[in-house]
């Protein structure tokens, strides 16, 4: 028997002993958890054989025998969480924080007042309630049938964030959810969100992925968004899991009339990681902005697939990736943009650049289009570079060292990237973790502009 | 202040500087003036420390200091500065940020305290004023977007932000207009000072009637074949280059004081 064949059987075996623990109130949704858990028997996990899996192998996240995540470790306090750097902004800032602990809903590092009108729990107690929306939204926009890792994380859901602004509403303030993983165990958590933006409503909220301490763990999260006509929905995924950690992340958003998505995808650490972004533009004049940042290095690997599926006319999608590679990473981009027939006057912008600061580091980028409508606009571009050496010379003439030069033109690449965001609170920290890791650790320096 | 000896500079097999002899006082201006590809660009971007240069011969000793054994920032740090010719656009970094990091680390070389956001934005601003550049391009990336005046103008204010002792110009009048010019010449004149060297490199003699040298010197073909006063430059004007071409002979030592 293989280890990956073996490893299936353990997941199967540990979905019997979940099955043990559901109760009466988890019955509707312990159907779809059927559905799910036997669509992964089927599909296994992905090889390199699949197309959309040829530059990333999964076969270490197989191979590695995580325990479901019913390890919590309490006794966290907020104020080692709010050293974190990408932490910090949620324990500053007046905002609504949901904190999850190797996939458990904390109370205790949550916050307590939450603006009124505003729903936001844990997702496994809105099961429970058989909250409505929550029926009829969770595990219709993600879809199980061809992904191996939506289907596990539907068959092991056990916590995440259910979030729901009802219509008419603006939230000034951001919500915050962190999911922390204290690493001391090879767990698997399966982090599940839903977040339902009404009509006309406005909101921001912030996806963290982070960790304490070192040792391999395997996160496969799925986020399901559902933007309602006209609203504004800001959505941001900052993932800086340990360089031992696999992360696997799935966003899925449903775009009605006039809305406008923003995803900010921001990749720091991880061994492995794989983010797959799906939108769908389903309503007239929707527009959605896509902009994202990967920086690896030692031998990190990170992945981004995007499909942005124009459905319906007059919508627009822009999107920017950008990657910072050094040493032996490897990064992959593919974008995938298909307009649909009905979809005329799409007008689609892509960009993917890539800033290699090593010979040794490799970047596979692959602009998809599928465009199956007459009268559209669609551009893509790819851009694969070194750091230019007149640049170099040009501020090291006037005083600053060679390294450091490096490290302002790399933060000067991916600056286009951070000043999309609107939350200066994320921007201003993403740039002082951004700077520490182009210059070795030295944050206060650099951004003191030293 | 700046000591050039018999300096020769190649480009991969080249030869471009083929012994080139000057020696810069405190608070003398020069200009190395001279046809395309004699060699001034070469000898600017050889005393400011780029790569790909290979010193085959001779010495530039500044401040009693090997300056061609030093990295490009040291230079910048013990007080040289060029003024570019194409100045670099450097996307996503803020000329205030740009320009904060550099002062601040001559700053630290010299051991003065760094300034912080506020001190720096104070001094900025006098400085701006007197090269009639808006604020506004503090807070753009560096030359990106700029015209081609503004360019020349940003690098004239870094001159006067890092305070250098020898500044190098770089064809800083080319692409200039006339108001430009001026204003520009303004600035450099302004940082005229017993303390500090200019050298202007320049093709046409429209900025030495803004900026009077002190020193003109003729460059051909990797060498100064003619120095002498301000008034070299209008017989340089008046009778172009290839007059000198046909009656040089090398000079041993450009300015002799």
């Amino acid at each position: 028997m293989s280890a990956a064949t073996e490893s299936r059987t353990a997941y199967l075996a540990n979905f019997a002993r979940l099955e043990q623990k559901l109760t009466q109130g988890d019955a509707w949704f312990h159907r779809v958890r059927k559905e799910a858990i036997a669509r992964f028997a089927e599909l296994g996990f992905p090889t390199t054989k699949l197309e959309e899996w040829r530059f990333t192998n999964v076969e270490p996240i197989a191979r590695m025998p995580f325990h479901s995540a019913e390890f919590r470790a309490d006794g966290l306090s907020s104020e080692l969480l709010s050293e974190l750097p990408l932490a910090h902004a949620a324990f500053e800032q007046r905002c609504s924080r949901i904190v999850f602990v190797n996939g458990h809903y904390n109370p205790q590092l949550s916050s307590r007042d939450l603006p009124d009108k505003l729903i936001a729990s844990s997702l496994a107690s809105a099961i429970k309630h058989e909250v409505p929306s929550v029926r009829e939204h969770l595990a219709r926009h993600a879809a199980f049938q061809n992904e191996a890792f939506v289907a596990l994380n539907t068959a092991f859901l056990e916590d995440g964030a259910f979030i729901e602004v009802p219509p008419g509403v603006r939230l000034d303030a951001p919500i915050y959810l962190l999911f922390v993983s204290t690493a001391d165990q090879p767990i698997a958590s399966h982090p599940r969100s839903l977040i339902i933006i009404g009509d006309d409503s406005q909101a921001s909220i912030v996806e963290d992925y982070l960790a304490i301490g070192e040792g391999a763990y395997f996160t496969n999260a799925v986020t399901e968004i559902v933007a309602g006509k006209n609203s504004v929905v800001a959505h941001y995924k900052l993932q800086d899991e340990n360089e031992e950690a696999f992360h696997i992340s799935t966003v899925d958003v449903h775009q009605a009339r006039s809305s406008n998505f923003t995803h900010h995808s921001i990749s720091f650490g991880g061994a492995l990681v794989r983010n797959n972004v799906n939108v769908a533009l389903d309503g007239e004049g929707a527009e959605c902005t896509l902009n994202g940042l990967y920086v690896a290095a030692h031998k990190q690997h990170v992945d981004n697939h995007t499909v942005i599926d124009h459905i319906k006319p007059h919508c627009s999608s822009r999107e920017l990736y950008k990657g910072i590679l050094d040493d032996k990473a490897t990064a992959v981009f593919n974008g995938s943009i298909i307009v649909r027939k009905d979809a005329q006057k799409t007008d689609a912008r892509q960009s993917n650049k890539n800033l290699l600061l090593s010979e040794g580091s490799t970047i596979n980028s692959k602009p998809q289009l599928e465009i199956n409508a007459d009268d559209v606009k669609c551009s893509h571009g790819t851009s694969i570079g070194h750091l230019d050496e007149d640049s170099v010379y040009y501020l090291r003439s006037r005083g600053i060292g060679a390294k450091e030069a490096q490290s302002v033109l790399t933060y000067g690449f991916a600056n286009d990237v951070l000043n999309k965001m609107k939350l200066d609170a994320v921007r201003v920290r993403l740039e002082c973790v951004l700077l520490a890791r182009m210059s070795g650790g030295h944050t206060q320096l650099e951004v003191e502009g030293q | 202040m700046l000591e050039i000896k018999n300096l020769h500079a190649s480009v991969d097999t080249n030869e471009i500087l083929r012994g080139i002899n000057l020696t810069i006082n405190p608070g003398e201006v020069h200009a190395i003036m001279g046809p395309n590809g004699s060699g001034k660009s070469t000898l600017a971007h050889v005393l400011a420390g780029r790569d790909g240069y290979q010193i085959t011969q001779g010495e530039a000793i500044f401040e009693g200091k090997d300056l061609l054994a030093m990295l490009p920032e040291e230079r910048a740090r013990e007080g040289v500065f060029l003024a570019f010719q194409y100045p670099v656009e450097i996307a996503g970094v803020s000329n205030m940020y740009f320009l904060r990091a550099a002062l601040n680390a001559i700053r630290k070389h010299r051991g003065l305290d760094e300034l912080d956001a506020m001190d720096f934005l104070k001094m900025v601003r006098e400085k701006m004023k007197i090269l009639d550049m808006d604020e506004s391009l503090m807070n753009r990336p560096v030359n990106e977007g700029f015209s081609g005046g503004e360019k020349k103008r940003n690098e004239i204010f870094q001159m006067a932000v890092l305070e250098p002792k020898l500044a190098i110009l770089d064809e800083t009048d080319s692409g200039l207009d006339i108001d430009a010019l001026r204003t520009v010449s303004e600035g450099i004149n302004r940082l005229r000072g017993p303390e500090r060297a200019i050298v202007l490199v320049t093709h046409y003699q429209r900025l030495l009637n803004y900026v009077v040298p002190d020193f003109v010197h003729v460059l051909a073909d990797g060498r100064i074949v003619k120095s002498g006063g301000k008034e070299l430059a209008h017989e340089l004007e008046e009778k172009g280059y290839v007059w000198l071409e046909e009656s040089a002979e090398p000079v041993k030592s450009g300015a002799n004081h």
